[in-house]
């Protein structure tokens, strides 16, 4: 039986937590980095089929900013910074102050890469230490690496892992926005872990609930 | 009217003329077709990893692998009324998207998918005709089985026919 056939709603609600906590604190971390206000929303825990993974970022081809890291420690997995183009083009420009960068030197524009690359990995960091903190276990990121593509191609890298066990990921979703001044929510970005098959066990094992043969 | 016929991941679909058919967003994923100029059809496929032995449970979902789609793709198209020896190929996919310093080999799939899919053509002795292979952009790919044109979308450098 596959892993997949034995979680229950029980265990997304504890995912979900996961998500809660983790993009919680990358969402303060965002705000302190920006000094701006970032709220996240609720976030969304799915069992979905490989080729509906990119619907969470507006479908196959949008092009997305993506800062990919591999967690590595208790519970291997993979995570994702996702950033729709146009909002990686502003969160550059804030994070520079160089406003001459725009979507289509973006990528060439070294110093833009640099940083959005290392606010991917501040970002994952506080989502990583909160989730290391609530867990107790030994979570390490990678250094980041960062792609800008279509969100198919760049998502597909982060399934390889789980591609070898079956077709469907687990996907813990959480989204971070920002109001603006008509206080309509501007999303900022998404955040996905993945993890590997083995790490469901650990991380529920690690939260005192067990996982029925 | 004519129809594009989509495929997904891991999946695989065949296409006659004059519709064609169509992938996207390929990553280290390798899109190959095989195709019977003759009568204007085709098969692609979506594969996702180089070999069938690296399914961690028993059944293995054939389209995901290059050994196990490819041979799906001959043998359906042989069914189908083309003969083995009339048959061709393309290929486009196999990116590598993140630049890592560490050379792990789940990070080099894309290279060994496209030497996997060759081998296995090989075996059957189908020549590759064209393909757009390696780099590190993401592309989308459309097939006509009456032209046999390939079409390769990617998002920096815009699109090349092969």
């Amino acid at each position: 039986m596959s892993y997949i056939d034995r979680i229950q709603p029980a265990h997304l609600d504890i995912l979900k937590e996961i998500g809660n906590i983790g993009a919680g604190h990358a969402a303060t971390s965002l705000s302190k980095l920006l000094n701006r206000t970032i709220d996240m929303e609720v976030p969304s825990v799915k069992i979905v089929h490989f080729n509906d993974i990119s619907d969470f970022v507006g479908g196959q081809e949008e092009t997305v900013a993506a800062i990919f890291l591999r967690i590595m420690g208790d519970a291997p997995g993979n995570m994702f910074f996702l950033v729709p183009i146009q909002e990686a083009t502003k969160l550059i420009q804030q994070l520079t102050g160089d406003l001459s960068i725009t979507y289509t030197t973006l990528e060439t524009n070294e110093m833009g890469v640099s940083a959005l690359c290392e606010m991917g990995n501040i970002l994952a960091g506080s989502y990583l230490t909160a989730l290391s903190d609530f867990t107790k276990l030994n979570l390490q990121p990678t250094p980041p690496a960062m792609a800008i593509d279509m969100a198919m191609a760049v998502l597909s890298h982060g399934l390889l892992e789980l591609s070898q066990a079956g077709d469907y990921a687990i996907v813990i979703d959480t989204k971070i926005q920002e109001k603006d001044e008509l206080n309509t929510a501007q999303t900022k970005g998404h955040f996905f872990l993945l993890p590997d098959p083995p790490s469901f066990e650990a991380i529920f094992h690690s939260l005192g609930v067990t996982v029925n043969e | 009217m004519s129809e594009v016929i989509k495929v997904g991941m891991a999946d695989l679909n065949y296409a006659n003329s004059p519709d064609t058919i169509r992938t996207s967003g390929l990553g280290s994923c390798v899109g190959v077709i095989i195709y019977d100029e003759k009568v204007s059809t085709c098969g692609m496929a979506h594969i996702m990893l180089p070999h069938s032995s690296l399914a961690r449970n028993g059944d293995i979902h054939r389209p995901k692998y290059a050994d196990t789609a490819v041979e799906d793709l001959i043998e359906n198209l042989v069914k189908r009324g083309s003969p083995e020896y009339r048959l061709r190929a393309k290929m486009a996919g196999g990116a590598q998207m993140f630049q890592f310093a560490s050379t792990n080999e789940v990070m080099r799939i894309g290279p060994r998918n496209v030497e996997s899919v060759r081998e296995i053509l090989k075996s059957y002795h189908i020549r590759i005709i064209s393909e757009d292979v390696g780099g590190n952009s993401g592309r989308t790919i459309e097939f006509n089985p009456k032209t046999t044109v390939l079409e390769i979308r990617t998002i920096n450098q815009g699109i090349r026919r092969i």
